[in-house]
């Protein structure tokens, strides 16, 4: 894709001494590594978690080529799990500044079609590993935020309109989205901020579950205003400035990183018909 | 060889860091050259992305072997 932006994250100091929790690395290409890449080259410091070693075996040599030794197993869905992870930062820490939560899962099953036939059990899955995930480990994390915090988590703009597809992911990011503010409020008191960043499609590993994600892309690309997709370096940038005390007087936000596509109501008159995307 | 064939298992042999003798037409990616799940979805992405080709979801199921591959975009190529 020509978009596709090969610049090296900016160097500097902004990071210097905060300690992170990054969970959702699949590999190179997942908007937690950019974020993480963006964090680093600013002297931050982090932590890796994955859910099962096919991930392990991916997320451990991205961790060591940022010298991170914290690569850690986690299933989210598991509160023993949960809880012996902040055990092992808090002992290896002693105290955690920020965390990115890029986790989200639905039965791809469900992925297609329509919403309206999502069966109970797809629904609570989605829910639990997609939305309550996020709360269960605020809860943790904010006991080790002693000096504030940020937390972070990545959403779709499928949470706020119909995307073909999206489904019950999209009801999954809508409840997450709500949880941003809920918990924003909670925890502001004690300096901690909750974040999310609602980034326009990136073709990911988790993306390779969506139906059409090729469609989705190129619509996006010939409809936002900036005319392209985002890449994941500008991704990894908001998400620095969204875990840096950049961004100390933001809370409780949804940002769009979408080349602006959010705000469009109608196909750009200049996009070409795709409607039979060949290209 | 075909120009195709052979940049596909230069990308098998970078994505899944076997030998290139194991890269046979016939291997499989899954038994023979020891790729997981996720494997085979980031080959055809990458697939994809070097040949600016478009495998769909459907597609990408059926391609298990090295021959598999070759022959799909030699065929999206020569179309």
């Amino acid at each position: 894709m020509s978009s596709h932006n090969t610049t090296l994250p900016a160097q500097g100091t902004l990071m210097q001494g905060k300690k992170g929790l990054v969970m959702g690395v699949a590999n190179d290409r997942s908007i937690a590594w950019g974020i993480a890449q963006a964090v680093a080259a600013q002297g931050g410091e982090m932590a890796f978690t994955y859910q099962g070693e096919a991930l392990g075996k991916r997320v451990k040599p991205l961790a060591e080529s940022i010298g991170a030794s914290l690569v850690l197993p986690c299933d989210v869905t598991d509160e023993a799990a949960l809880d012996e992870l902040f055990a092992t930062l808090e002992r290896e820490w002693g105290k955690l500044d920020f965390v990115v939560h890029a986790i989200g899962w639905a039965d791809k099953q469900f992925l297609r079609g329509r919403y309206v036939d999502t069966p109970r059990d797809a629904f609570l899955t989605a829910m639990d590993i997609s939305c309550f995930s996020f709360t269960a480990v605020a809860q943790r994390a904010s006991a080790l935020m002693k000096d504030g915090g940020s937390l972070l988590t990545l959403t779709y703009l499928g949470a706020e309109r119909v995307m073909p597809h999206y489904n019950v992911m999209g009801v999954a990011k809508a409840a997450l989205e709500a949880s941003v503010r809920y918990m924003a409020a909670d925890l502001g008191r004690d300096g901690i901020r909750v974040n999310g960043i609602s980034a326009g499609p990136i073709k990911t590993l988790a993306a390779s579950g969506i139906g059409d994600f090729r469609y989705i892309l190129k619509w996006n690309q010939y409809n936002a205003p900036l005319e392209r997709n985002v890449t994941l370096e500008e991704v990894g940038g908001a998400g620095l400035y969204m875990l840096s005390d950049l961004s100390s007087g933001v809370t409780g936000e949804i940002h769009h990183v979408d080349c602006g596509y959010n705000i469009v109501g109608m196909k750009n008159p200049s996009a070409p018909d795709i409607s039979v995307a060949g290209d | 060889m075909s120009e195709i064939a052979d940049k596909v298992k230069k990308i098998v042999v970078e994505h899944l860091g076997v030998e290139e003798s194991k890269v046979t037409p016939e291997a499989s990616f899954i038994d023979d050259l020891g790729a997981d799940s996720l494997d085979t979805v980031e080959l055809v992405m990458a697939f994809e992305e070097a040949f600016n080709v478009e495998i769909p979801e459907d597609a990408a199921e059926k391609i298990a072997t090295v021959k598999d591959a070759i022959d799909y975009i030699e065929k999206q190529k020569a179309a």
